[in-house]
């Protein structure tokens, strides 16, 4: 595609072909699985797969079954980044001596785990040296493979296991990571948002993240029923509201350029989203309303922060 | 053949040059940093076609050379203590995966306290990782192993990674004559890679998924079982070298274990040390010899037993403790050893050289007199402390 241009994929072209396919054990609304699917989708089969520890890689491999149908290799946790500079470097110096012809996408998966915490030196030593590979954080807001454990990437408020919200404490007490801000100050040339609820956008930004000569990152919002405990089939729309509240803003940085590609104009109240999932119960109790509008601040202010990257103020 | 002055580092560099490495990934610690240095040098100046990955760290140094090695690259990295401490995790899954990835280890102490000099308890502790490991006399030695190094690993027979063992400072930072191969040599004795498998996208598959406890067994009987059948491989490369080059390479070498009674049994650049002085006292009638175990894994039980049945004693030296352990790592394997084969030998085990303590020639020779001690029964220690103020 020609890069900068938005391809708007209708479902009718949207490649049948699948390259994760059915059979895996993700569970039944699982975000990740969305997101792993239409990210191979645009893709497409010339991609090398490298996948981080975490709910992705030990649900869809069980040994000796495989639901890859393109290469792919996990390592460990934390290298995902970093293995896929070897992939790159190999097939560089493979091409200079007329070893290998093909020249193959790389994309790493890293969940939030994988990404915010324990792999976010090897991503940005990878960021630093200019591989040319697309990292994809999908992010489902905490270590679920391990049973919700909170994670860098986990919101304020929000119960996981390690974050209970007890007779003295309400949930997380931190804020989320901005991860594509850590992206961009490595200077790469492209990094994105998206979410698995607006498909069409994701994929357009993959296939474009793939047409750069150097790294890329996208970073997916894919809810986990879970985690978030909301029913399996309600994963799309939770998205879709992580969106329309403006909680997880859909944007796009090229060359250092912000541009929003969902104007959220009419958002809804972030109470639309937090009321409907589980982990965020505790807050609807009257002592912890104060935590609920300490976010609805938080987003107006970050909204205004990004409309100011991409010159909308 | 050329011969020119090379410090074990160098030496090292020299041979990954003549190699045709594909990729390089390493991270600098000293004393392993002369060889990243020099590998950087013959990539600035275009005297090799290599990658060299410049990575933020040991662990992603190694994950970089599982991403190059599983398409089919050949592979090399370095490190030294710390840094093999960080890639701890890493060895295994190299290992696990099958992929003939070289390393050199410039072998220095363990921290804390922090300490850059020479001894062997960064690769002791990662002894059971599933590497084939080599220990190193000297420069000349460092070259000729990094080289039978990749033609092991690459080995369909083998396809496992190869630690080359260096002595920090001693060997790593000393000049010394090393000869050289012509690089057509080299080419025809290691020539380019044929790998059993790599990510490809015309034949795609999966490598390191999950396995449950219905397989994982299994695939760990099957690298054990690797380890167990590179003996043959590892010996013919030796032999073959050892043709080309005219130097001799075997598992284990000896000196005097014909008709010596007190035999040490070491490991790395002590061995020319222990090896002088056995000749100085030998001069004066004194039957002792030295046992240089220069294959550590998988561990040459055959060639010790042989070795060993002559001498009344064994002083087996460690330069790295195993913190309540009955012995040092060493030591502890020529045990196992001579107790499956039925020997009763006396052994004592010496610690010695722990973060670079220097072992002279008085230090050796203290520890030969220890060997008569105990033959004559006049020590009952099992584990004595040489060198070391107390």
């Amino acid at each position: 595609m020609v890069r900068g241009e938005r391809v708007m994929v209708t479902l009718k072209e949207l490649p049948v072909e699948d390259y994760i396919v059915s059979g895996h054990r993700m569970c039944a609304g699982c975000g990740p699985a969305i997101a792993a699917r239409m990210a191979l989708k645009a893709a497409g089969p010339n991609t090398i797969v490298v996948n981080a520890t975490g709910c992705l890689e030990v649900a869809t491999t069980i040994y000796p079954y495989t639901s890859w149908k393109v290469p792919w290799i996990h390592v460990a946790f934390e290298n995902a980044a970093a293995v896929a500079s070897g992939i790159e470097s190999a097939i560089r110096v493979l091409a200079r001596k007329n070893l290998m012809k093909q020249q193959p996408n790389i994309i790493a998966f890293g969940g939030d785990g994988g990404t915010f915490d324990i792999g976010i030196q090897a991503l940005s030593g990878a960021l630093e040296r200019g591989h040319r590979f697309l990292y994809i954080c999908y992010d489902n807001e905490a270590y679920m493979n391990t049973g919700i454990q909170r994670s860098g990437a986990t919101p304020l408020g929000a119960a996981t296991t390690t974050s209970p919200p007890g007779r003295v404490i309400s949930g997380k007490k931190e804020w989320k990571k901005d991860l594509i801000g850590i992206a961009v100050a490595h200077g790469i040339p492209y990094a994105a948002t998206a979410c698995i609820s607006y498909w069409s956008d994701y994929i357009n930004k993959v296939k474009k993240a793939l047409s750069f000569n150097g790294p890329t990152v996208i970073h997916v919002l894919s809810p986990c029923q879970l985690g978030w405990r909301f029913n399996s089939n309600e994963t799309i729309k939770i998205g879709r509201l992580a969106v329309q509240t403006r909680i997880f803003p859909i944007y796009e940085v090229e060359h250092g350029k912000y541009r929003l590609n969902i104007n959220v104009t009419k958002p809804l109240p972030v109470i639309e989203y937090i009321k409907i999932q589980g982990r965020f119960r505790h807050l609807l109790e009257p002592q912890n309303s104060y935590i609920i509008e300490n976010i609805q601040k938080n987003v107006d202010l970050q909204w205004n922060h990004l409309l100011k990257l991409c010159s909308m103020e | 053949m050329r011969i020119i002055g090379l410090t074990g580092d160098e030496a090292v560099a020299y041979a990954v040059k003549q190699c045709d490495v594909d990729v390089v990934a390493a991270y600098p610690i000293t004393p392993q940093t002369i060889i990243v240095e020099r590998i950087s040098d013959f990539v600035a100046n275009g005297e090799i076609n290599t990658e060299y990955v410049c990575v933020e760290s040991e662990h992603s140094a190694l994950s970089a050379c599982i991403g190059a090695s599983v398409m089919g690259a050949r592979v090399f990295t370095a490190t030294s203590s710390q840094g093999l401490a960080l890639m701890h995790e890493i060895l295994y899954i190299a290992s696990s995966l099958r992929l003939p990835i070289v390393m050199a280890v410039v072998n220095r102490a363990l921290s804390a306290p922090i300490n850059i000099h020479g001894d062997h308890s960064d690769m002791m502790g990662s002894r059971d990782c599933g590497w084939i490991q080599i220990y190193v006399e000297n420069a000349q030695e460092a070259y000729d192993t990094t080289i039978q190094a990749f033609k092991i690993a690459e080995s369909p027979n083998v396809s496992l990674p190869v630690s080359v063992n260096l002595d920090g400072f001693i060997i790593s930072h000393s000049m010394e004559r090393v000869e050289i191969l012509d690089d057509e040599d080299v080419k025809i004795f290691l020539p380019p890679r044929k790998p059993l498998y790599r990510l490809d996208v015309e034949n795609p598959i999966t490598i390191g998924p999950l396995c449950f406890t219905d397989y994982y067994f299994e695939f760990k009987k099957q690298q054990a079982e690797a380890m167990e059948k590179s003996y043959k491989t590892i010996m013919d490369v030796m032999n073959e070298y050892s043709r080309v080059t005219g130097r001799s390479y075997k598992f284990i070498d000896t000196y005097g274990i014909e008709d010596s009674e007190i035999l040490i049994v070491c490991m790395g650049s002590t061995c020319g040390t222990a090896r002088y002085t056995a000749r100085r006292l030998r001069e004066k009638g004194e039957k002792v010899g030295v046992i240089k175990v220069s294959l550590y894994r998988p561990f040459p039980s055959e060639e010790l037993i042989e070795a060993i049945k002559n001498a009344e004693a064994l002083i087996v030296m460690d330069r790295a403790v195993s913190f309540g352990a009955s012995s040092g790592p060493l030591c502890s394997d020529v045990k196992n050893t001579l107790y499956d084969a039925g020997f009763k030998i006396k052994i004592l085990n010496i610690i010695y050289g722990l973060g670079g303590r220097d072992v002279s020639q008085k230090d050796i020779e203290q520890a030969f007199r220890l060997g008569f001690k105990l033959k004559s029964g006049d020590i009952k220690d099992r584990v004595l402390w040489l060198g070391v103020r107390e």
